[in-house]
């Protein structure tokens, strides 16, 4: 076994794999940038090496930074992570070169799983299923229509360099195809140098179900079953979880067995995972091979009690397999969300900055027999950077079925506090509770179908209004009998906490009389039906978790004029709790619509514009940079205040300018 | 018997009517409450008791005679508000379009008489057409009354205002006289003098809420100290406010339990300075983390943004802060940050409040613009108000204390009680560059060489420990445990005594 191992990567998967290590008693070495002097997986690992400035490209992606840091300490092998120079053959040929380990498949899998159409022709020959499509290059639009037609439509034309959607288009009829070709090969050409079309059969109500295997030097392969990952937004993966709840357990084997014979067939060795596009009739079709351990890894080992990594790294040091395919069961339901810095209510426009909190779950066995699991990289008070993939954590959940998993999640999504930047942590809320997904009828179209317009924060149903109103109103009278007894209060005359409130929210109004007692507060609402609130909440607390009638409940609070800023399962909401009389006075004040905010971008300081960072006729979303003004030495950038397309450029670069010159107009 | 209360009954259900059913109506159409709809929301429930119900005023002039409406205008009386006293006055825009005649100011005056004596704060909710025109100078003597008794209770009793409705010409005087002013967006305007007379004198057009509106005094003239969305609003932020505030200049600043850790420990402000000393933080995260449960009453928010005052709790009792803020103009000084936070921490030293500064800044902001406004008054203010203030003073320097400016932030020569430096504070006469292209001029022409000077400078002088050897700090502190060195601090300086040379009044530069 090694003594030390170096991590080629960052974020949480550093962290994750320096985790492992230091259980098997390996001694870690990280790898950094100017960007991450300060980060989790510097701080967690043995030694630091610091490889160059912040730029992928110029620090996490030069092979050569890295091989002068294994040289510096001496490392006998190489975790990869994923992205970076995970997939990366140049790379793992270089380590073999210079008699380094590295943890991961050896350097021809990953070549010849490098390429779609090569792979493609690779996992047909090993007999497994692939969409039915046409390989070869494609001459013209002529040929790509004749082709079309043999395979019938629908058909995707795709890029054979391609990925995250780039160059594809789906085809419905001849006239489709012979323009996606031509455009196809246009994007392709100017995206990735290479302008190879192929195309396949379009595959309709499709599900990303992938195979997780893996294999050591000594021929044995085995699969660690299936991940579901069809809640993509854009490509990108957003939940996923495993078992899949579509396969059934012959599909499950059919998949497993083409995936571990895909393996064989390239000499595979390590964690592999093998993407299977499924249509609504169970037929799976061979997407492609990811020859590195995956993002959502978590949810195969929570249902396995497979540590991969753990099982990566005895691979690479020549062990055996402790197990074979017949040990190998599922153990429950696994979920997880991936928490991206990534604002929902803004179009996803990834949100940088600074942590100011972060407070994720209680990681371990939950009280009700699950299990939480937050694989990170950031910590509060650490800096989510421009430079990298702004993942800010993977939580996972499991337990013994699926609904319970899923509302493991939500419990866990609710009492995950992440702020000062913005997140999407509202919007997984919001799917957890989603009426489609809790049945599991998902496809990769789920996001695209269900949130057309975007995000706008969910809506909660009554019943879950009702507990929340009840535990407001708890809430808020434990607040107000704390304002009676402030100092230098009247003898005698002291205020008296009434016991009937109103509570407003999402539009709705609920009369409670509270009877409190020293265990909790018995809320009765107008209809004469009551709710029993108990907590431990005292005024101020971020995080309220309460119990009502029995179920969690758990609150993100923050204090507004009369009453809380109420934020759980993916809804935002406006509590006023009022006394009767305060309930109907306030309803005599107007609705003001929302301020007009104005069409100008002023400069809102004396100063020098650094950088104009939008061009004219750009659309812009709320929060966006626009420019960048340097006032007092200090750098600071005006973002925009809500959507909009920028009519005129009025400041350019290095202009000087006065407090509300205008620097932009929009339309 | 029973005739006789009975009588008494229906003259307070009239007095109560206030202008009838109609004008409230008009009123509320306005998206306004009524003046003791107002009271009811500010005051806690049932705890209001009015004077002066029944005054009438004694006009014969213009027919005024046969209109002689049961409390002339103005509401009046004293409650509580979380059980502590408060004297309120509440102008009725439904009676005479609330104008102030003599008896409607003798009934301000009486409850302002009474705080004074009784030591407890004067809420005044203002929603007044303006003098009494039919009465002409007893109005203007009621105005005056009342002027002068908003100058004996300043510094005495709190004075908070609501602007609830129009309160132009002299009656802005009273207002602007009170210790806080809080307006409602969009129903409420103040001005000396309106749109009418602006255009015929100047030919300027404007409207009452350009001129006047709640908008116009938080950002531009700084007249008022914060903006609400609606009277209920107001009504409930003046109550949050008016838990920070003692009652009067010999009691003690309030204390109310509390539910947060005075040693709780904030890691993340161990990376809130950034390592690029020109980049900028949020002040705010350090105060809304050193406050208690991190509650902070801002005071004017929306007005010279490079300085931040407001109220927090430490341990429960309230303090005020005043903080440079690198987000905006870097935290300099200028012309309005100066007398805004002057303003409040004359304010806090008046009623007792102790007072927490964190300073970042880089110096006085130059230019034309501030030397001919006059900074040099300006910033004296500051310094001034500092320099006298008494009450318990703890400091903290978390990155840049340049220049003068240095001194003005209740540094130890202002008598600051605890003078705390993270160990990224800069205290310095300015910043490395600026001070070696002065000491090395003749050098400025190899970049070189200025480079190494700068380095030398900044290895000198760029940290807290040259204050902390001659005693300027009294220690320098990890960031993370800022809250707890702070309450510790403030918990020692309960007793505080120090009183200033006896004078007549002092000469602040205003």
């Amino acid at each position: 076994m090694f003594d030390k191992i170096l991590i080629a990567n960052r974020g949480e998967i550093a962290c994750r794999v320096i985790k492992t290590a230091r259980r098997m008693g390996i001694k870690t070495v990280a790898v950094y940038s100017d960007a991450d002097r300060n980060a989790l997986h510097v701080q967690m690992a043995d030694e630091a090496v610091h490889i160059g400035p912040p730029p992928a490209n110029q620090s996490y992606i030069v092979i050569d930074r890295i091989l002068d840091a294994i040289r510096q300490t001496g490392a006998q092998a190489v975790h990869p992570g994923y992205g970076f120079l995970s997939e990366n053959r140049a790379f793992a040929a270089a380590l073999e070169a210079a008699g380094v380990v590295f943890i991961g498949p050896p350097s021809p899998a990953i070549e010849a799983m490098g390429d779609k159409i090569t792979s493609k022709k690779i996992a047909a020959a090993a007999g497994v299923s692939t969409v039915p499509g046409y390989m070869g290059l494609i001459a013209d639009a002529d040929e790509a229509v004749t082709i079309s037609r043999q395979i019938g439509y629908p058909v995707m034309l795709k890029a054979s360099a391609g990925g995250g959607g780039k160059g594809m288009r789906i085809a419905w009829n001849d006239q489709e195809a012979r323009e996606g070709f031509q455009s196809s090969k246009n994007e392709a050409a100017s995206s990735f140098g290479d302008d190879r079309i192929f195309i396949e059969k379009f595959v309709t109500q499709p599900r990303h179900i992938e195979i997780q295997v893996l294999a050591d030097q000594h021929e044995n392969v085995v699969y660690l079953h299936e991940r579901e990952c069809s809640i993509q937004r854009r490509n990108q993966k957003v939940i996923e979880e495993a078992p899949s709840p579509f396969l059934d357990p012959a599909t499950r084997k059919a998949m497993g067995e083409q995936a571990c014979a895909l393996a064989r067939a390239v000499g595979y060795t390590s964690a592999g995972t093998v993407e299977f596009i499924v249509d609504g009739s169970r037929n799976f079709y061979f997407l492609e091979m990811n020859t590195r351990l995956q993002v959502e890894h978590p949810v195969t080992e929570l249902i396995t009690g497979i540590d991969l990594v753990e099982q990566m790294i005895r691979v690479a040091a020549g062990q055996p397999l402790p197990f074979a395919q017949d040990d190998l069961k599922i153990n429950g339901w696994a979920m997880e969300s991936r928490l991206y810095a990534e604002d929902p209510y803004r179009n996803f426009l990834p949100s940088i900055g600074r942590l100011t909190r972060y407070r994720p779950p209680v990681e371990g066995p939950t009280p009700r027999g699950g299990i939480v699991r937050n694989d990170t990289g950031v910590y509060e008070g650490g800096e989510i950077s421009m430079f990298y993939d702004p993942m800010i954590a993977k939580l996972c959940t499991w337990a013994p079925d699926r609904a319970g998993a899923i509302e493991e999640m939500r419990l866990a999504l609710d009492t995950f506090e992440v702020e000062g930047i913005g997140h999407n942590l509202p919007f997984v809320g919001a799917v957890m509770d989603h009426p489609r997904f809790v049945a599991g009828n998902i496809t990769t179209a789920f996001i695209a179908e269900e949130y057309p317009q975007g995000f706008q924060g969910a809506t909660l149903d009554d019943e879950t209004l009702r507990r929340v109103a009840a535990a407001a109103a708890a809430m808020h009278r434990v607040a107000e009998i704390r304002r009676t007894r402030i100092s230098g209060t009247m003898d005698n005359h002291t205020r008296r906490v009434s016991d009937d409130w109103v509570v407003s929210l999402q539009g709705q109004a609920h009369a409670v009389t509270i009877a409190a007692d020293p265990a909790g507060s018995t809320v009765r609402f107008a209809d004469g039906t009551a709710l029993r609130v108990e907590s431990d909440w005292t005024p101020g607390q971020p995080l309220a978790r309460l119990t009502v009638d029995g179920a969690p409940l758990v609150l993100k609070v923050g204090k507004i004029p009369m009453g809380f800023r109420l934020r759980l399962r993916g809804a935002d909401l406006k509590c006023h709790v009022r006394s009767p009389r305060q309930h109907e006075l306030a309803l005599l004040m107007p609705e003001k619509a929302p301020p007009d905010t104005s069409k100008f971008l002023l400069c809102p300081m004396p100063g020098l514009v650094v950088k104009i960072a939008v061009a004219e006729g750009d659309e812009v979303q709320e929060g966006q940079a626009l420019a960048m003004v340097e006032a007092m030495k200090m750098e600071n950038i005006l973002r925009a205040e809500r959507r909009g397309i920028v009519r005129r450029i009025a400041a350019a670069a290095g202009a000087s300018l006065k407090v509300d010159d205008v620097i932009m107009e929009f339309e | 018997m029973k005739d006789i209360l009975q009588e008494l009954e229906s003259r307070r259900a009239s007095a109560r009517q206030g202008g009838g059913p109609a004008r409230a109506a008009a009123q509320h159409a306005k998206g306004k409450l009524t003046a003791r709809e107002r009271i009811e929301l500010l005051l806690d429930e049932e705890s209001f008791e009015e004077f002066d119900m029944f005054v009438a005023h004694r006009c014969t002039d213009f027919g005024m005679e046969q209109n002689r409406p049961a409390g002339d205008g103005v509401v009046t009386g004293w409650g509580t508000i979380n059980g502590r006293m408060v004297y309120v006055f509440s102008q009725d825009f439904t009676v005479l379009g609330g104008s102030v005649s003599a008896t409607h100011a003798q009934k301000i005056c009486k409850i302002m008489d009474m705080a004074i004596q009784n030591g407890a704060p004067v809420i005044g909710i203002n929603d007044s057409g303006g003098a009494r025109i039919q009465e002409g100078v007893d109005s203007l003597a009621g105005y005056g009354e009342v002027f002068q008794r908003n100058i004996l209770a300043s510094g005495v009793v709190p004075q908070i205002s609501l602007i609830m409705g129009p309160c132009a010409g002299g009656a802005v005087y009273s207002p602007a006289m009170t210790d806080f002013i809080f307006m409602v967006k969009d129903t409420s305007y103040m001005f000396v003098t309106g749109p009418d007379v602006v255009k015929t004198v100047t030919n300027e057009v404007v409207t009452a809420e350009e001129l006047g509106g709640a908008s116009t005094h938080t950002r531009k003239s700084s007249v008022a100290d914060g903006a609400y969305e609606n009277d209920v609003e107001a009504l409930a932020e003046a109550r949050r406010l008016f838990d920070f505030l003692p009652l009067n200049n010999r009691d003690r600043a309030p204390v109310r339990p509390f539910f947060d850790d005075p040693a709780r420990v904030e890691s993340s402000l161990d990376t809130l300075i950034p390592d690029n000393p020109n980049l900028p933080y949020d002040m705010k995260e350090l105060i809304l983390k050193v406050a208690d449960e991190g509650d902070f009453l801002e005071i004017q928010k929306d007005f010279a943004g490079n300085i931040i005052t407001g109220f927090i709790r430490i341990e429960g009792q309230s303090v005020g802060v005043v903080a440079n803020q690198p987000m905006v103009l870097a935290g300099c000084l200028d012309i309005d940050a100066s007398r805004k936070a002057a303003r409040f921490v004359r304010f806090c030293d008046a009623f007792e409040i102790p007072i927490l500064t964190l300073v970042d800044v880089p110096g006085f902001l130059p230019g034309t613009g501030q030397e001919y406004g006059g900074v040099i008054k300006h910033g004296a203010k500051l310094l001034f108000a500092y320099g006298e203030a008494t009450v318990p003073k703890v400091t903290v320097i978390t990155r840049k204390a340049y220049g003068g400016a240095y001194d003005v932030m209740s540094s130890k020569h202002l008598r600051g009680d605890f003078n705390y430096a993270w160990p990224t504070a800069q205290i310095a006469v300015m910043g490395a560059k600026g001070a070696t292209e002065i000491l090395y001029r003749s050098e400025l022409g190899d970049p070189g060489k200025i480079a190494a000077r700068t380095r030398d400078y900044e290895g000198r002088f760029a940290n807290p420990f040259v204050a902390a050897e001659r005693g300027f700090i009294d220690e320098v502190i990890m960031p993370h445990s800022t809250r707890r060195r702070v309450a510790r601090a403030f918990a020692s300086l309960r007793n505080k005594k120090l009183t200033n040379p006896w004078k007549k009044h002092d000469n602040i530069p205003l």
